[in-house]
């Protein structure tokens, strides 16, 4: 690879690529005209023996939010003081271990709050006015057959249960405000600067509510945070719409309160064991599933790149970072 | 609605059944006796007292044009006398027989009275939509006539709002296509593409009525920027006025129809309009079919001379063009945009409301004409 770089790349800053994540294959160009790139899934290597060969002493990672940045893989990288992922989420990091080593970490911030906002409202109209289920009716030619088609839920006047009031979790209060709900939420503290009810207790949000909205980040205190007694708590008329992280719901109990009619009906944007969905969801039409792309707008790719390259960059010229999650 | 409110109360056993149904108005009118008499008003013999009304009403004769809804249905039977002109493949016959004694017509979005029908019906008295649009009722006739129409609005204006969202949401993220890619395990084998970001896009709308502003409102929280276009500028609103609808598509991402259907909004959304709106540009159509020129929709769509559209009415419902079938940037859907049960018992207690106000001679609720 050293051999094929002119001496202008030569001298740019290296960066070892861990993903690699969308936004680098889409920008490709544009990042290599600001760095030297290593490309670990380009080579036969295994990862460990590639990093132990190349990565010695890059300073810099650009990781994508799927990539399991493990304390093993830190260890291969003795130089490493910055890492990037591409992601809001940093639960794929291994955030202590980045302490220890006094790493910093920077992450995509409330980039992408707007769009996965927007997605979490727009699968709960998907799955309450039953919008997916009545286009295949259509679309399939069944409507002339049919008589009326079955009544959806009214999202006017529901009480709506966030879990998590972060970034993402104040987008979709702000939006579903506007349709009528009824705001409440569940999350570590009180927030002072809003005025809607808190829950300190998620079972009783999830008994007053008519839908959870689940926002939260992945931790190890919200794992399967969501589990069968909540659902059974929002109970046969409710709706559960989940655009943070799949193990937030113990997924084989949400699976049984489907098919069993406990609770009305899910949106869900991520699961437990991504690609992998439960195929019992695929016959069920109260259900939306949505591949885990709520980030993935034209717009939000554009503005990753910018974030990414931009704290990169800072890095590389003693700056501050522009979105850091950990700071030396 | 006001018989609904007398049964609720009236649970005392010792209350006939007579009066169960009248009795918080029998007490009125026992007033009403008591003061004129108390200053010598004559009581006025010839009007019907509202005791005799209601109970004729059982006797008034409702013609249902089409099933609409069965919780509509169950209460007209109840309370009148329900003639269901679509269990009779003789139509005209039907009418005909009964042409005397029809002084109710119930009809909704799909059909309604047209003037044949108002004319075939001479004891016609009302016409009670079951639906907030009122094109498929010869206004002017009723009018000339003075058949008195009545619709349900405002009980369903939020529903049709948020369906209109639901459906921008649904095209600009391709969530029903994201629907179907996982359910085809396509997942598996790589990721979905990009899609189209919506907060922040410029929704323009056609009318800006109780549904226009109720969409307006709900966009404006995804911080879209709002433009309209309707025959005269609204006061009192700070969204951007477009006095030509080929203005407003232009310079819109997101353009959504939201107005009445008349003849002059007839095809209001023609080849022009969908050029002007362009192939990055969404349509949402949540009016009328006949507000848009369908033919020319589909080939825009098929060419891809329009972004993607939003569907949920059509010119000949329940018919839909099978050349939109395949095409994942357009969402159809059958008729909907008040479908919750809510909604709809809703609009059957207007339309409910509506007939008993006028054969117990009281002051119609949602009126038209």
């Amino acid at each position: 690879m050293a051999e094929d770089e002119t001496p202008e790349v030569q001298q740019l800053p290296e960066i070892i690529v861990l993903g690699p994540p969308v936004v680098f294959e889409t920008y490709e160009k544009e990042f290599c005209s600001k760095f030297r790139i290593l490309r670990p899934w380009e080579s036969t290597l295994p990862l460990s023996e590639f990093l132990l060969a190349h990565a010695q002493n890059t300073n810099a990672a650009l990781c994508s939010g799927y990539f399991l940045l493990s304390t093993a893989v830190l260890r291969h990288l003795p130089s490493l003081r910055l890492v990037v992922t591409t992601s809001a989420g940093v639960d794929h990091i291994d955030l202590s271990e980045c302490r220890r080593r006094q790493i910093s970490v920077a992450n995509a911030s409330t980039l992408f709050s707007a769009d996965v906002a927007d997605l979490a409202v727009g699968l709960l109209l998907n799955v309450m006015r039953q919008i997916s289920a009545a286009n295949r009716l259509v679309k399939n030619g069944l409507w002339p057959k049919t008589g009326d088609y079955p009544f959806g839920s009214k999202l006017g006047g529901k009480k709506v249960g966030i879990v998590g009031l972060g970034s993402i979790g104040l987008e979709v209060a702000k939006r579903l405000e506007a349709f009528g709900c009824i705001i409440s939420y569940h999350s570590r503290e009180k927030k002072s600067f809003v005025l809607y009810p808190f829950y300190r207790d998620i079972l009783e949000l999830a008994a007053i509510s008519d839908v959870l909205v689940i926002c939260c980040a992945l931790t190890k205190q919200t794992r399967h945070l969501i589990d069968r007694e909540v659902l059974l708590a929002l109970g046969k008329k409710g709706f559960i719409v989940n655009i943070a992280r799949g193990p937030i719901i113990d997924e084989n109990e949400l699976v049984l309160c489907l098919q069993q009619g406990l609770i009305a009906g899910a949106g869900l944007e991520v699961f437990e064991n991504e690609p992998h969905v439960p195929e019992a969801l695929f016959s069920l039409n109260n259900v939306v599933l949505s591949p885990h792309s709520a980030a993935f707008t034209m717009e939000s790719l554009w503005d990753s790149y910018e974030i990414t390259s931009g704290n990169l960059e800072a890095f590389f010229s003693n700056k501050p970072l522009l979105s850091p999650v950990l700071d030396k | 609605m006001l018989a609904r409110v007398a049964r609720s109360a009236a649970s005392e056993p010792f209350i006939s059944c007579l009066t169960r149904t009248h009795h918080h108005i029998f007490p009125v009118l026992t007033n009403q006796i008591q003061f004129s008499r108390h200053f010598n008003f004559p009581t006025r013999k010839n009007s019907p007292s509202p005791f005799a009304a209601a109970a004729k009403m059982e006797d008034v004769r409702v013609l249902m044009i089409c099933p609409m809804n069965s919780y509509l249905e169950q209460e007209l039977d109840k309370q009148f006398k329900l003639l269901k002109l679509w269990a009779h493949p003789q139509k005209q016959e039907f009418l005909k027989q009964h042409s005397e004694s029809i002084r109710a017509v119930v009809g909704n979005a799909t059909a309604g009275a047209d003037a044949e029908m108002i004319e075939a019906l001479p004891k016609l008295e009302i016409i009670s939509s079951f639906s907030v649009g009122l094109d498929k009722i010869d206004l002017i006739k009723c009018k000339e006539k003075g058949i008195r129409v009545t619709n349900t609005p405002d009980v369903l204006t939020e529903e049709v709002a948020d369906l209109a969202i639901g459906l921008m949401l649904a095209v600009c993220r391709r969530i029903c296509e994201c629907d179907k890619y996982v359910r085809k395990g396509m997942w598996k084998l790589g990721d979905f593409k990009l899609t189209t970001k919506f907060s922040g896009k410029t929704v323009g709308i056609i009318g800006l009525g109780r549904i226009g502003l109720a969409i307006a409102k709900r966009a404006e929280a995804f911080g879209c920027p709002i433009s309209y276009h309707s025959r005269s500028e609204k006061p009192n609103t700070n969204y951007k006025y477009r006095a030509s609808l080929i203005d407003l598509a232009s310079n819109c991402d997101i353009l959504v129809v939201a107005c009445a259907l008349t003849p002059e909004t007839h095809h209001i959304v023609n080849r022009e309009v969908i050029d002007a709106l362009g192939p990055k540009g969404i349509l949402i159509n949540i009016g009328r079919g006949p507000h848009v020129d369908e033919p020319e929709l589909v080939l825009a769509l098929v060419e891809g001379r329009l972004g993607g559209a939003g569907l949920d009415v059509f010119e000949k419902e329940p018919e839909v063009p099978q050349q939109l079938f395949d095409l994942n940037n357009v969402v159809l859907l059958p008729h909907v945009g008040s479908g919750t049960i809510e909604t709809r018992k809703a609009m059957a207690d207007l339309v409910i409301g509506n007939l008993e106000a006028h054969f117990m001679n009281k002051p119609l609720l949602t009126p038209v004409v």
